[in-house]
This record gives C-alpha cells, sequence and structure tokens, in this order.
C-alpha cells in the first residue's frame, strides 16, 4: 500500500516537475506531464481497489514541526472508494489531455497546464486521504486553488476571468465554513487528528452538533453545489478546459459528499434529529428539480453539464439525506440503503459526467464553438464521439440498463421505502421526493434528447460542424474507457453493492450485501424480492433478444427489402439547417409551462417593409431567463458587503501619516491588553 | 426454467397478437359511434403486413439512430409488457424489474423517438418531440406517485406480487378512495402516455396538430410497422396495467392448464372492454390545446397525491 501511495504520490510530482525540465518544447511537455498523470492515477486506481478489500485501514503519518499539524493519511474504504473514483476519471482525463491540449499549443503554457493538473490530482486524492484536520484545510485550499487556476487558463477572456473570481469568492466562502467546524471539532478534542474528531474527550452539545451539520452543509455544500449555492457552477466548470471541466464536474464536487458523509457518518456518529435528514433530502430534491430546469434551457453544451451536476448532486443527497431520516428512526438497514443509493448515484455521475464532459471537450476540439445552435449532423462526421456521447447520454438520463438507472432505482427504493416511517409528515413527503426525483429524470431525459438530437443529429448548422473531423485517438480512446465503465457499472451491480456495502457497513454498523443482492448477485432487492427487484443484466439480455425478434419479425413478414435513400419532404422546397428545430424551440413549450421558474423576458423586433406590412425585412429575438438566485439572494448580500466597504473607505485615506499612527495606537492596545 | 421460458414466450406472442387488434376494436368504437361502418377491428394486421412488405424509404439526412430506433422501441416497449402479468398473476420476470422499471423501459422507447424526429431535420419532427417531451415529463410524476399508493397497501413495488395479492383477495382496504383516485389519476396517464384524444389524436392529418405521429412522419415501410407495433403494444401494456392492477379477479392465480384459460380469456374480454371505454372517451372530448394539457396532466398528479394522503389519513 506505501508503495502504491508512493507510486502515486512520486508520479503526480513527476508530472508536475518534469515537464518544467523543457521549456520550449510542448509535445514533451505533454507526454511527460500527462503520461506521468495517467500512470499515478493507473497507481490510485490499484490503491483504491486494495484499500478497499484490505481488512484495516491504511495509515501512515510524517509528523510536522508545525504545532497540531501532521501529514497523516488514513485510507479507509469511503476514502478507497474515493481515491478509486478520482483515479479512472483521472486516468481518462490524462489520456484525453495529450489529444486535447494541442489545441492550447502557442495559446498557453502547456508546462504550467500540465503541472496545475497533476497538482489538481494529487490535492483531490489527498483530500479523501488526509487524517488530520490542519492537514485536510491545506490540500482542501490547495485544490480549490490548484482549479481556480485551471478555470482561468484561458485568462485573456473576460467571461473566463469573471467566472474564475466568482468561483475564487464562493469557494473561501465556503472554506471559510470548513474551518470553522473543524475548529469547534479542535476545542472539543484538542487536536486536529480525525481520530479526536470521532472520539472527542467531551461529548458535543445538542446545540453545538446542530451548528457542526449546518456549517459543515452549507461549507461543503458551496463545493457540492447545493441549490441555492451552486450559482458559481455553471460559470465555473464550463470555463476550464474540458478535461479539467470533466474533473471538476465529475469528481471535485464529489470531494464534498465525501467530506459530508465523513462529517455526518463518521464524526458525528451517525446520530441525528429527523430534521437534519429532512433538509438535506429537502436541499436534494430542489437542487435536482433547478438543476435540470436551468440546464434545459442552456445552449451552450459545457454550461448545460454543468447544471446537470447541480441536478446530480441533488439525487445524491436524496439518497444520503433518506438514509439519514432512517438512521434517526432506527431503520439501520434502509439508512444503510439510503446511503448506499447515494454513494452509488456518486460515482456513476462521476463517470458518466466525466465522460460527457470529454464529449463536450470533442465537439469543441472539431467546431471551436459550445454553443449546441451551431452544431448538427455531428454523428457522421465524428461516429465514436457520438456514439461514446450516447452512452453517457443514457446513463445520466438513468434509461435502463444502464449505471444511471441502477442508481436512481435505488434512490427512489430508498425513499419508497419511508411507509415504516412513524411520522406521517415524513411519509407523505418523501413519496412526494420521489415524484420530483421522476420530474427530474424525465426532464433530464428531454434535456439529453435536446442536447444529442441538436448537436449530432440532422444537418450540419454552421460551417464549424460541416468541417468537423473525429478526434484524435487517445481522446476517442478516454472517452471509450469511461463508456465501457458506465455500461459495466450498470450491467454488474453485483460487483458494485459488495464494493459499496464495505463502504457504508462500518457506518451502518451491519452489512446489508445480502439484503440488497438477491438471485445469486443477478437482481438486486432492497429488504426482499417480493418489495422490489431489478435486474439489469437480465433487462440488458431482454432488450437484446426482443429486438432480434424485431428482426426477425421483419424478415418473417416483409423479408428485408432493400432501402431507398431520398432527401426529407420539406414542404415543397429543399430543406435546409434553417428549418430544423432549434436547441430554444425544443425547449419553448417546457419554458412556457414552468414559465413561473424560469421568469422568461422575450424581446421581439420586427421590421417591416416599407411596402408591406406582412414582410419582415430583419426580425431580432432575444430571450432571458431570470437568474433568479442572483438577483435576489447574491446582489443584495453584495450590494451590502461594497456599501459597508465604501463606508470603511474613510479611514483609508492614503497619508502615510495617518496609516503611521494607526500603527501607534494598534500598538497602545495591545500592550494595554498585555498589562 | 423451461416453464418460466415457455410462459415468457406465450406472453410475448399474447402481446404481440393482441395488440393490434385493441388498436382496430378503437377505431371500431369510434366509428359506430359516428354512425360509421367503420374497417374491420382486423384492418391493424393487414397494415402492418402490407408496412412490412413495402420499400422503405429513409431520408439522406438520418443516421443509424433512424433505424435503429425502430428496433429499440419495440424492444423496449414488449419489454415493458413482459414485466406486467396478464394472464398469469405471476410473470416468470418479475424478478427483473418492478413498475419502476417497466416505467423507465417504456421512457427509454419515448428517448429513441424523440431523438428519430429530430434526426430527418424536418421541422415537423422536432416539434413532435419537443411535444413528446411536454406529455412525458408531466405524466412520469403523476404515474410514479399513484402506483405508490398501490403499491402501498400491497406493501410491494413487484407488479407481480401487487397482481397477485389483490387476486386473492390480501391487503384490500376497506374505503376505496386511494384506489378510486389512483385509478382515475392512472387513466388519464394512460390516455397522455399512448396519444389518445383529448392529449394527442392519432388520427390526424394536420402535422402542426401531432405529437406522437409528428415524430414518426418521416418512417415507412418495415420502420413504421415496428414503430406502429410497438404503439399498440405500449397501448396493450397500459391497459393490463390498468385491468390487472386494479381488478385483476380472473387471472390465474396457479399454473394449471384451466386456469391458464380462464385467465387467457378474462384478460382479453377485460383490455377490450377497456378499449372500448377508450373509443368512447374519445367519441366524448376534443383535443386539447397543448397548453391546456398541463391542466389535465395536474388534475392526474393531485389525484394520485389525493390517494396517498388518503390512505395515509385512512389507515392513522
Amino acid at each position: 500500500m506505501l508503495n502504491l501511495f508512493l507510486l502515486l504520490f512520486i508520479g503526480y510530482i513527476g508530472g508536475l516537475l518534469l515537464p518544467l525540465c523543457f521549456p520550449t518544447k510542448p509535445a514533451v511537455q505533454n507526454i511527460l506531464a500527462h503520461g506521468s498523470a495517467g500512470l499515478a492515477s493507473g497507481a490510485g486506481i490499484l490503491l483504491g481497489v486494495t484499500g478497499l478489500f484490505a481488512p484495516e485501514p491504511w495509515t501512515a503519518s510524517v509528523q510536522s514541526t508545525i504545532p497540531f499539524l501532521s501529514f497523516a493519511v488514513r485510507l479507509d474504504s469511503l476514502a478507497s472508494l474515493f481515491v478509486l473514483t478520482i483515479s479512472v476519471a483521472g486516468l481518462a482525463a490524462s489520456i484525453y489531455a495529450i489529444g486535447y491540449v494541442t489545441e492550447f499549443y502557442g495559446r498557453a503554457s502547456i508546462a504550467a497546464l500540465g503541472a496545475l493538473f497533476n497538482g489538481f490530482l494529487l490535492s483531490m486524492t489527498l483530500v479523501v486521504i488526509a487524517d488530520n484536520g490542519f492537514f485536510f484545510l491545506i490540500v482542501w485550499e490547495l485544490m480549490s486553488l490548484l482549479s481556480y487556476f485551471l478555470v482561468v487558463t484561458e485568462h485573456e477572456k473576460a467571461e473566463v476571468r469573471y467566472a474564475g473570481f466568482f468561483y475564487l469568492v464562493m469557494t473561501h466562502v465556503g472554506t471559510a465554513f470548513i474551518i470553522l467546524v473543524f475548529l469547534i471539532f479542535f476545542q472539543a478534542g484538542g487536536s486536529f487528528s480525525f481520530e479526536a474528531f470521532r472520539h472527542p474527550a467531551q461529548p458535543l452539545p445538542e446545540g453545538i452538533r446542530t451548528l457542526v451539520f449546518l456549517m459543515a452543509l452549507i461549507g461543503f455544500g458551496t463545493k457540492a453545489g447545493i441549490v441555492p449555492l451552486h450559482v458559481w457552477l455553471p460559470y465555473a466548470h464550463p470555463s476550464a478546459p474540458s478535461h479539467i471541466s470533466a474533473l471538476m464536474s465529475g469528481v471535485m464536487i464529489k470531494t464534498a459528499i465525501y467530506a459530508l458523509v465523513r462529517v455526518y457518518f463518521d464524526f458525528l456518529g451517525g446520530q441525528f434529529p429527523w430534521w437534519w435528514g429532512f433538509i438535506v433530502l429537502v436541499i436534494g430534491a430542489v437542487s435536482a428539480l433547478l438543476g435540470v430546469m436551468y440546464a434545459l434551457m442552456e445552449h451552450d453544451l459545457k454550461s448545460l453539464l454543468a447544471y446537470h451536476s447541480v441536478e446530480n448532486i441533488g439525487i445524491i443527497l436524496l439518497g444520503i439525506g433518506a438514509g439519514m431520516i432512517f438512521q434517526t428512526y432506527g431503520f439501520t438497514e434502509f439508512a444503510a440503503l439510503g446511503l448506499l443509493a447515494g454513494l452509488y448515484h456518486t460515482i456513476n455521475h462521476a463517470m458518466f459526467k466525466a465522460l460527457l464532459f470529454l464529449g463536450a471537450g470533442s465537439l469543441l476540439y472539431a467546431t471551436h464553438t459550445r454553443n449546441m445552435e451551431e452544431y448538427g449532423g455531428l454523428l457522421r462526421r465524428m461516429p465514436w464521439t457520438g456514439a461514446f456521447f450516447l452512452i453517457g447520454a443514457v446513463s445520466i438520463s438513468a434509461l435502463p440498463p444502464t449505471n444511471g438507472f441502477v442508481s436512481e432505482w435505488l434512490v427512489f427504493q430508498s425513499l419508497f421505502l419511508s411507509f415504516h416511517l412513524p411520522a406521517v409528515l415524513l411519509k407523505f413527503m418523501l413519496p412526494l421526493a420521489a415524484a420530483m426525483l421522476a420530474l427530474t429524470s424525465v426532464l433530464a431525459l428531454t434535456c439529453f434528447a435536446k442536447a444529442f438530437g441538436v448537436s449530432f443529429l440532422a444537418l450540419p448548422r454552421s460551417s464549424h460542424a460541416r468541417q468537423a473531423e473525429e478526434v484524435p485517438i487517445t481522446m476517442r480512446i478516454a472517452m471509450g474507457l469511461l463508456a465501457v465503465v458506465c455500461v459495466l457499472l450498470g450491467l454488474a451491480p453485483m460487483v458494485v453493492v459488495p464494493m459499496l456495502d464495505r463502504v457504508v457497513a462500518p457506518f451502518a454498523g451491519l452489512s446489508i450485501e445480502g439484503k440488497v443482492l438477491a438471485l445469486d448477485g443477478w437482481a438486486l432487492a432492497p429488504v426482499n424480492v417480493e418489495f422490489s427487484s431489478l435486474s439489469t443484466p437480465v433487462l440488458a439480455l431482454l432488450l437484446v433478444a426482443l429486438s432480434m425478434l424485431g428482426l426477425g419479425l421483419v424478415a418473417a413478414f416483409g423479408g428485408l427489402v432493400k432501402q431507398r435513400y431520398y432527401k426529407t419532404w420539406g414542404c415543397g422546397i429543399n430543406l435546409t439547417p434553417r428549418m430544423e428545430y432549434t436547441a430554444t424551440g425544443f425547449v419553448q413549450p417546457i419554458k412556457r409551462i414552468f414559465g413561473a421558474i424560469y421568469q422568461p423576458t422575450v424581446k421581439l423586433e420586427t421590421e417591416l417593409l416599407e411596402e408591406s406590412l406582412y414582410f419582415a425585412k430583419r426580425r431580432h429575438f432575444e430571450f432571458h431567463i431570470e437568474p433568479v438566485f442572483q438577483k435576489y439572494f447574491y446582489d443584495p448580500v453584495v450590494a451590502c458587503f461594497i456599501g459597508m466597504a465604501e463606508r470603511l473607505r474613510v479611514i483609508q485615506r492614503g497619508s502615510l501619516h495617518l496609516y503611521l499612527a494607526y500603527i501607534f495606537v494598534t500598538l497602545i492596545v495591545l500592550l494595554l491588553f498585555a498589562v | 426454467m423451461l416453464q418460466a421460458i415457455i410462459l415468457v414466450v406465450a406472453q410475448t406472442i399474447v402481446l404481440l397478437a393482441v395488440s393490434p387488434f385493441l388498436v382496430g376494436l378503437i377505431r371500431k368504437v369510434k366509428a359506430r359511434l359516428q354512425l360509421r361502418r367503420g374497417a374491420s377491428v382486423l384492418q391493424p394486421y393487414a397494415d402492418l403486413a402490407k408496412l412490412f412488405r413495402k420499400q422503405p424509404v429513409v431520408s439522406t439526412t438520418t443516421s443509424w439512430i433512424f433505424t435503429a430506433t425502430p428496433y429499440i422501441v419495440f424492444a423496449s416497449t414488449l419489454a415493458a409488457g413482459l414485466l406486467v402479468p396478464i394472464f398469469v398473476s405471476r410473470t416468470p420476470l418479475d424478478f427483473a424489474g418492478n413498475i419502476i422499471a417497466v416505467v423507465y423501459l417504456l421512457a427509454l422507447g419515448t428517448f429513441f423517438l424523440m431523438l428519430a424526429g429530430l434526426d430527418a431535420g424536418s421541422p415537423f419532427g422536432g416539434m413532435g418531440s419537443s411535444r413528446e417531451a411536454i406529455v412525458a415529463s408531466l405524466t412520469e410524476p403523476a404515474m410514479i406517485l399513484s402506483i405508490f399508493a398501490i403499491a402501498l397497501t400491497k406493501g410491494s413495488t413487484n407488479l407481480s406480487t401487487i397482481v397477485h395479492k389483490t387476486a386473492l383477495l390480501e391487503g384490500i382496504a376497506m374505503d376505496p378512495s386511494p384506489y378510486l383516485m389512483a385509478l382515475a389519476a392512472l387513466l388519464i396517464v394512460a390516455l397522455a402516455e399512448t396519444g389518445r384524444v383529448p392529449v394527442d389524436n392519432p388520427a390526424t392529418h394536420l402535422e402542426l396538430t401531432m405529437i406522437h405521429e409528428a415524430m414518426v412522419l418521416e418512417y415507412s415501410g418495415r420502420y413504421l410497422a415496428l414503430i406502429e407495433w410497438a404503439a399498440s403494444l405500449k397501448l396493450a401494456v397500459f391497459l393490463s396495467l390498468l385491468a390487472n392492477v386494479f381488478a385483476p379477479w380472473g387471472i390465474a392465480t396457479t399454473l394449471a392448464p384451466t386456469a391458464m384459460g380462464i385467465g387467457l380469456v378474462v384478460y382479453l374480454l377485460k383490455i377490450s372492454g377497456l378499449a372500448v371505454l377508450i373509443g368512447i372517451l374519445e367519441s366524448m372530448f376534443a383535443k386539447l390545446r397543448l397548453f391546456r394539457v398541463t391542466d389535465l396532466l395536474g388534475v392526474a398528479f393531485i389525484l394520485a397525491l389525493l390517494g396517498l394522503l388518503f390512505f395515509y389519513i385512512l389507515r392513522s
């Protein structure tokens, strides 16, 4: 284990430093940085797998000279799961980057990009295995800062700088809350070691525990992108280079889920009042629904994907929230099921979101635009990218038999089990959350029908799309790798569930593997086969067999008549891309139906011909949706801070004498205190 | 094992054989109510046979999605049908998926139909897909909630268990109101999902009012045959759900040949009755404007919610 960890560490550090030795050769820098990162993440995959199946958590630490800080790592099953997830996504991103960063030759320093990439991966890995609060905060901050620098890679664009700044502010607000949480634990335990957090010298009083719960939710929730703290996410994630977006959306926000599970189930010992779980559940439901709704209105493919991260974090929290509620009422098995469902969705989302972002990056690489309205017909020009993107799209839309479906199905089951709960409110609210989840998943399906249909099908809508070519082999391999992982995660729950069970068991205090798997692992059956069951391998087999039946029927009833090709009928005139349904048009009915949420403003200006009132010379159409959270929540807060700063400016006179006077007064005051 | 395979094959054959008849029956009922003689109830079979033999024309704009979709839609709809008990209360494939799997298998077909609608590049296809998205997203929550209200009374989300227990009169609540609410909700959902009046008009020839028909406008020949067959299968799935979840009596609860024979006859009678009901409903109402459909589906959602609420209030 130590060897694997050292290999991982040296790999990332090597990837960070080696490219700097070849300052003038971007191609060499590229291979060194990403090859090294690939090796390190390969070691990370092995580390994760061995850690997951190790009987005892592996620990190591290096003492530092700074008080309370020790560089301690601990690889328990929860950490191993996240190391594994980070490393698989990291491996794919590394392979992908070899092809993708050729775009940046001459525009940005490849050495810097590669170094930041390696550092980012290393810091994420360290975040999930850190065993000391102080150390955790250092690597957490490192992760935030490195990702900030990666977000502003294309800093020559004003909107990228804005996105970066927004991200930096939000992430630090979050970090402030996290520091407070850790200081509370430090206060109680007298040490920053996680062991002391788990078993403080005197137990935390109830009020303080509630404070910890809320502050951890805000602090880590900011990173995870829960509504209403999600506003930075759709700006920051799309601005980064695509392989970085894949890591940020796929795995970085998951470190917050890791931390929440760590704090709630590990540090706080899984003891909570019912309303904690309820709050998590409500936040989950709202995040899921609003995330997907805003995603629907996006026509920038990467922003769309970023909003879907908000949605999926919501789905994960639905599972975890249900688990917390069951924990309160002593239904340990159901609690474990909820947590397991949430974690299953966590790894699934990491895989398909990384895949989709890499797919979006491939489109960007091939067409040089992120605007979906300029794509079209790309499946013919980029068949591999299209096929992989489709796998990702089907997975995120939770259609059987993919991985997204399996985990959403498990979340549904844990919500349905609510009829065992004694409180009528919860009995009623959990199924309602399930209904919201159903709405969310159909809207996600719509969104990806739009994204895939408008981007990859029909006629090319611009010259960019007409000239697009398939991306280099490394990028295809990376997407293919993630696509295969997605398919396997869906078809092999009998492998995944025991792994997740090892993660959940220490927190729940019991193993539910035997309760979740039935029929020798071929079916999932939470509680029992009578209540509910699902077998994705059988469903997949059934779908293949019935498609064959369809082919057989065609052959039997008609013989395979040779088909004829002809252009689409365009009402008597030749079909042009301008006649195709646009992404905006596709979601127009949804915008209208949910107008209360979107508050759309439409501006239509028509310039008519002088000769006739019936023919327009020019039309100008504009539509915006109200950024509700920014307008009613963030803008007032920001305005308040700026107002306070304005007032305080009075003391900043720019006169050296005045500042010297301040220093003098401060000194006197401090001396008075000292006496 | 062998028995299970035979049952699955038998269910496949029954579903495939019966579904076009339901479409023919609805058309016949509507024709009679309009004082027309109407085509024979067997006309859909002749249509399918004709379409299978015709040469399909495929748009040069399309990709492989367009030609693969009919097979995917056919397979996913039929797979959903195999998870619903029809004449035997315990289907052998029951373990493969509960009611959520049925809903999501149908969604898989919808997803690919939406893609196929966009693939040909015609504005009508896109319009159909966009509208289908609306109908699908508004029906799904109502469907999940109404089924959950039923599932609660039986302590199971597996269709076979629900049907089997109801057939044996186990766990029947004294007060029928949750059932009635859920039944009404599911009936509206069924009308919307299968593209029936008042949500969609399957007989329309005007592209601007189409939903489902607009999506499949570019299909012809064997592809259209598969799509039409899948659409009638979807109808059969929903009618079977309505019939067997709410009134499964008569269904074979054992595997005795006589019981299965009776089960099959009773099943055919029940779904024929429901098809006649749909024919009557279609004749009574006009198609709603698209943005009025939200109200109808909102009603379905509220009904399902009330069903759930009634269940808890009556039990506590």
